[in-house]
């Protein structure tokens, strides 16, 4: 029972960050139907560009979280403006190789000013343990099921209580007939990115905080896509109950499979959910099917 | 050649279908087409008179991505559908050769059909679901394929050797053995022309138009008569087939192959490759992947000028920077890639001064 419950905290606590990537992703996707391959080098800068207010600057982790948010969603918008909007009207594979390519581009250069060595994270809530049933749990668990909840919500209330979370939510119905109605469609893009990259961010320094921080940090954007597709691709719901899902099944995967199917298992465990989530049900949890017409 | 204008000169005018799908078009194009076949032959031993054995190694591998790039377009580039795992169809041509030349002893003419055969099958299975799936879910559902993939490598360790990979012996027909890059370049590049030649003949024929067609519109294809079922997972199957290939002659022109060769990054790089070069263009199979061959080595260069000013930096980091500029850049200002960029150069001159 204790090694199942802490499999379970293990594999919350990580699927937590795979919901944050998932949720930026879905951001994206459902407002400018943009596949965004390079989330996860968005969740690494933001992490970067915290450790180097604290580190650097020498804020108090806690108070550098604002600006790293502010920052990272500045530097969501500047990529909004330079790359993907210039290439709007172009169908969405290349989209897809774009954002591949400025991920690429980010790795590169974050090992550029950074270096590619492991750095120690200052993490922004006190670290330590407790145990409950038997179980060990870190603050640092709990800081990430928090930020997850935080951000879930916030992002909740704002497209169902403000006038341009409405908007947003219009975009992602027609683009063109929000268009018509007098939404700037154009700065909302920007604002989808900008908001992207800030809840990367935070999924960014909750990753750093329980692993490390290094720039390989960015393949986790690849980790969370199989948690973005269970959930179903336009649901922000669905990103948090699939990144859940996944972190769980890996974590359980990991502990109760490896002995029977070899180890390794918990890496491609979910990606063998991804294959049978596009076998059986593309659109996934919550996903809206694809429908088209001719 | 256009007989019914008269004069040469509307002789770049095409007046019939047979004509519109030739081969070579004009008397010129052949004429580079056979200049193109003797550089080629005569290429290695230029090289290693300039500096041994560096430039036939990069011709080969050169040679190598080119057939990879070739099988890639046909799928991406023509017929619309990504794959961001062919790295791991690489891997399974590289590990078939593998497997039957050094633990069964198997004959090189015989491991590399088989390579192609083999990974031609699976392309064939891996596409099946590409009847379901499209745009992104298709890309997604081909990294799962690669993830999987690289895992089996990994952790099948009877057959692959695991992470200690596995030696395959250099190939040899009758009494001569292709060892050293030179000697192997004679097996790569008339198999690569040959490839080449293969994918311009299907491109011009029905299956290729059919695959155009479904990259264009599936629906309108399909109202057409297009058989989307088969054209799909023929077009998954064929370029597989082609990877395969390429992956039996990557392990036997290197001797060794390990996990770390076939990773997700080096399918980002096919594809970076046939975007850079030119989507659906076969010319921009093999301008891309010499460019991205090339590149690294180019960029040695610059890095030995830039580390007198920034001694930190390191060629992965010029390298990946570099990839990722012209990546975007390309998509951006020339989305046809370097082949397109050719054909509005080559435009402009035939119908200067207007």
């Amino acid at each position: 029972m204790d090694v199942f419950l802490q499999a379970c905290i293990g594999g919350i606590s990580q699927g937590c960050v795979y919901a944050l990537v998932a949720l930026g992703f879905v951001l994206i996707y459902k407002a400018t139907e943009v596949a965004n391959f390079a989330q996860g080098e968005l969740m690494m800068v933001g992490a970067y560009i915290h450790f180097t207010l604290v580190a650097g600057l020498g804020l108090p982790s806690l108070a550098a979280l604002p600006f790293t948010l502010v920052l990272a969603g500045l530097f969501g918008a500047m990529i909004e403006r330079s790359l993907i909007r210039p290439l709007a009207d172009e169908p969405p594979f290349v989209l897809v190789v774009a954002t591949i390519g400025l991920g690429i581009l980010l790795r590169s250069v974050t090992g550029m000013i950074w270096t590619h060595d492991t750095q120690s994270f200052p993490s922004p809530i006190p670290e330590g343990t407790f145990s409950i049933a038997g179980a060990v749990v870190s603050t640092v668990d709990l800081f990430a099921l928090g930020a997850t909840a935080f951000v879930t919500a916030g992002l909740f209330m704002f497209f169902h209580w403000t006038r341009l979370g409405t908007a947003m939510r219009a975009i992602a119905q027609n683009r063109y007939a929000a268009q018509l109605m007098g939404i700037r469609v154009q700065r909302l893009f920007t604002l989808t990115w900008a908001l992207a990259a800030a809840v990367a961010a935070l999924g960014g320094i909750v990753l750093a905080d329980i692993s490390y921080l290094h720039t390989n940090l960015g393949f986790i954007g690849l980790a969370a896509l199989p948690a973005a597709v269970l959930g179903g691709l336009e649901s922000i719901p669905g990103a948090l109950i699939g990144g859940v899902a996944i972190g769980l099944a890996e974590s359980l995967a990991g502990t109760y499979l490896e002995h029977l199917l070899g180890g390794g298992i918990k890496e491609i465990f979910a990606f063998i959910v991804l294959l049978a989530v596009l076998l059986i049900r593309p659109t996934g949890l919550f996903g809206l099917p694809d429908t088209k017409r001719v | 050649m256009a007989t019914t204008v008269g004069t040469t000169k509307y002789k770049h005018l095409i007046t019939s279908y047979a004509e519109d799908a030739a081969l070579f078009r004009t008397g010129v194009r052949k004429f580079w087409f056979g200049a193109l076949l003797v550089a080629l032959a005569i290429a290695p031993v230029v090289g290693a008179s300039l500096g041994g054995n560096y430039v036939p190694y990069l011709l080969n591998m050169a040679g190598i991505a080119t057939i990879v790039a070739l099988g890639l377009n046909l799928l991406t580039g023509s017929a619309g559908l990504v794959s961001l795992g062919h790295a791991a169809f690489f891997a399974v041509g590289a590990y078939t050769a593998g497997f039957f030349a050094s633990t069964l002893g198997f004959p090189f003419w015989m491991t590399i059909t088989i390579s192609g055969l083999v990974t031609g099958t699976i392309g064939l299975v891996v596409g099946m679901p590409a009847l379901r799936l499209k745009g992104i879910y298709l890309a997604l559902a081909t990294i799962a394929f690669q993830m999987i993939v690289t895992h089996v490598v990994l952790r099948w360790e009877s057959v692959t050797g695991g992470a200690n990979g596995m030696t395959i012996p250099p190939p040899s027909i009758g009494a001569f053995s292709f060892t050293g890059a030179t000697r192997f370049y004679y097996l790569t590049a008339p198999v690569a022309v040959v490839a080449a030649l293969a994918m311009a003949n299907l491109m011009r024929s029905r299956y290729g138009r059919a695959l155009v067609a479904i990259r264009d519109s599936d629906v309108a294809a399909e109202a057409m008569g297009v058989n989307l079922a088969r054209y799909k997972t023929m077009a998954f199957g064929i370029s597989a087939a082609y990877t395969g290939v390429a992956g039996s002659l990557f392990a036997h022109f290197l001797g060794y192959i390990g996990p770390d060769h076939f990773t997700v990054q080096l399918s980002i790089e096919y594809l970076t490759m046939i975007v850079v070069g030119g989507l659906g263009s076969i010319l921009g199979s093999v301008i891309g992947a010499f460019v991205l061959t090339l590149l690294p080595e180019v960029l040695r260069f610059v890095l030995d000028a830039v580390n007198s000013f920034s001694p930190d930096l390191m060629l992965p980091d010029l390298r990946a920077l570099v990839i990722g500029l012209i990546l975007i850049l390309i998509l951006v200002f020339e989305p046809e890639g370097l082949a397109g960029r050719w054909n509005k150069i080559r435009r402009y001159w035939r119908t200067w001064p207007f």
